[in-house]
């Protein structure tokens, strides 16, 4: 088995209003359920937006910590999943159901092998 | 026997190559182990003469090249060696596993993962033999750049997990279609180069059949891959009445009929009621089917355009788009007359596409409003990426005024 990222991206703006987001959080939380159930889920998070974030670079021997995130995108890593799975296809697959619940674009990417 | 030889390598390349990643699990020692085996033919076969069976002598004589390739780099992991050696020690494998793999290497080289145009390098590489320095020719771009288009594509299956495999019942439909329009797509650069002077690229539409026929015969039960072939020796069929001798094209409605190749008609026409038996049709069936009408008419008045214009309204519905509504328009101009065909083009948004412009030009100019009609081959013209297209719509342009 291996480990992918399902890397969810979610667009620049405000996120939809309550009566929007709790349906598509409750697909979710089925979909993850699944996961669970078929012992493909290892970790998932939703993440506060970008304007949460702050980055931390080292300037020679100095740690100086800014205003993240560190380049202006349309689209920023919203949350992700990580997940077990057979193959790049089993893991697509997944995706696949991720985003039917969330209607957002799902980056899948293995990890290296450990 | 050069000759022999390069006929043995154009047929039996991608069968090795398919065998030799499932035994070694790594594209690029399957190619190596067996591009060192043609390389041993080269030496061997002249004095020796041809083996009883080549594919197998090349499959063998590459399996052990590769395993000696394994043996001496020692920064290959021992794994590797260990389950190439394993596979190694098994007997030949039977025609149906052979067949398996090709499958499996064509799913491989056209997954959804990789861009297109790297699906398109890939299988014509891995599975039509062809060099690097032959499809950088083909698609017009330099040898170096698609040469890293490669690397990349074998890096991307190797970094993702490109799964080696037919995919599941239930993702078949999805994945073959991506089969196919790679396919197709590589006979329509050949029959209409995106750019470039000449017209067209045999070498490339011959590939693009030979690739159709090798998945007709590994998936005979897919109306689709059935409909594809048809589509394209129908097509091909015409080549030879398609442009003259100096190079120019000639439209459908002019093209000397004789000279047709009716052994391909006969096969396409033959693939075409076959796979509609099925009933199941696709996209590819149906634009099959009406250029199975085409080749039927001895003249083109005596076509038979209603039902192109019927088969075009099967296709609008399992296929809608801006393209085939326009292609609808010009059979329905041979039905119902050019002022009904006008009213469908003009409602259509393609006014980016030199074929929109040249059919409205057409279709103006047999209405008589000559001026209108100069108007869209002048909007045509920059647009055609062809010079042969251009040339035509230049000189129907300059018959008007």
């Amino acid at each position: 088995m291996k480990q992918y990222l399902l890397n969810i991206q979610q667009p620049v703006g405000d996120p939809p209003p309550p009566e929007v987001l709790e349906p598509i959080m409750r697909e979710l939380n089925a979909v993850n359920d699944e996961m669970r159930a078929a012992g493909a889920w290892v970790f998932a998070g939703g993440l506060h937006g970008p304007e949460a974030s702050s980055v931390v670079r080292a300037d020679g021997g100095e740690v100086i910590v800014t205003d993240g995130p560190y380049i202006e995108g349309k689209e920023f890593v919203g949350g992700f999943t990580v997940i077990r799975a057979a193959d790049l296809d089993e893991a697509l697959a997944w995706a696949g159901k991720v985003t039917r619940a969330l209607g957002l674009s799902i980056e899948v990417r293995p990890f290296h092998d450990s | 026997m050069r000759a022999e030889i390069d006929r043995v390598f154009r047929e039996e390349y991608g069968r090795a190559v398919a065998v030799l990643v499932r035994v070694f699990g790594d594209i690029d020692l399957a190619e190596e182990a067996v591009q060192d085996a043609f390389g041993e033919a080269v030496r061997r076969w002249p004095s020796a003469g041809l083996p009883p069976s080549p594919a197998g002598w090349i499959i063998t004589t590459a399996r052990n090249r590769g395993i000696d390739r394994l043996r001496r780099e020692a920064t290959r992991a021992d794994r590797h060696a260990e389950a190439a050696l394993l596979h190694a020690r098994t007997e030949e494998p039977e025609e149906g596993a052979v067949r398996d793999d090709r499958l499996r290497l064509i799913f491989t080289c056209c997954h959804p993962s990789l861009a297109v145009p790297a699906q398109v390098a890939l299988t014509l590489r891995l599975l039509g033999g062809l060099t690097t320095a032959e499809i950088a020719h083909a698609f017009l771009v330099p040898e170096p750049t698609m040469a890293q288009r490669l690397v990349r594509a074998k890096g991307k299956i190797r970094k993702a997990g490109i799964p080696y495999r037919v995919p599941h019942e239930a993702d078949l439909p999805g994945r073959l279609r991506a089969v196919l329009t790679v396919v197709y797509l590589i006979f329509n650069e050949g029959y209409a180069a995106s750019s470039g002077d000449r017209l067209v690229r045999e070498d490339l539409c011959a590939e693009a059949v030979r690739l159709g026929r090798l998945l007709a015969g590994l998936m005979p039960d897919e109306p689709e891959v059935l409909g594809l072939l048809a589509l394209m020796l129908l097509t091909e069929s015409r080549r030879a009445a398609r442009t003259t001798a100096d190079g120019e094209l000639v439209l459908l409605a002019d093209q000397d009929r004789t000279r047709w190749d009716r052994a391909l008609i006969t096969e396409g026409q033959e693939l075409v009621r076959r796979c509609l038996r099925r009933n199941r049709p696709g996209p590819y069936q149906l634009q099959a089917a009406i250029n199975a009408v085409h080749s039927d008419a001895p003249t083109a008045a005596a076509t038979d355009w209603a039902q192109v214009v019927q088969l075009y309204d099967q296709l609008l519905a399992v296929a809608p788009g801006p393209v085939v509504a326009l292609n609808r328009a010009i059979a329905v101009a041979e039905l119902s007359g050019p002022a009904t065909a006008l009213s469908l083009v003009d409602e259509l948004d393609l006014g980016a596409y030199y074929l929109f412009h040249a059919v409205r030009a057409d279709l103006l100019c047999r209405l008589g409003r000559r001026r209108e009609a100069a108007e869209a081959y002048d909007a045509a013209i920059p647009l055609a990426e062809n010079a042969a297209e251009r040339r035509l719509l230049t000189e129907r342009r300059a018959a008007l005024s």
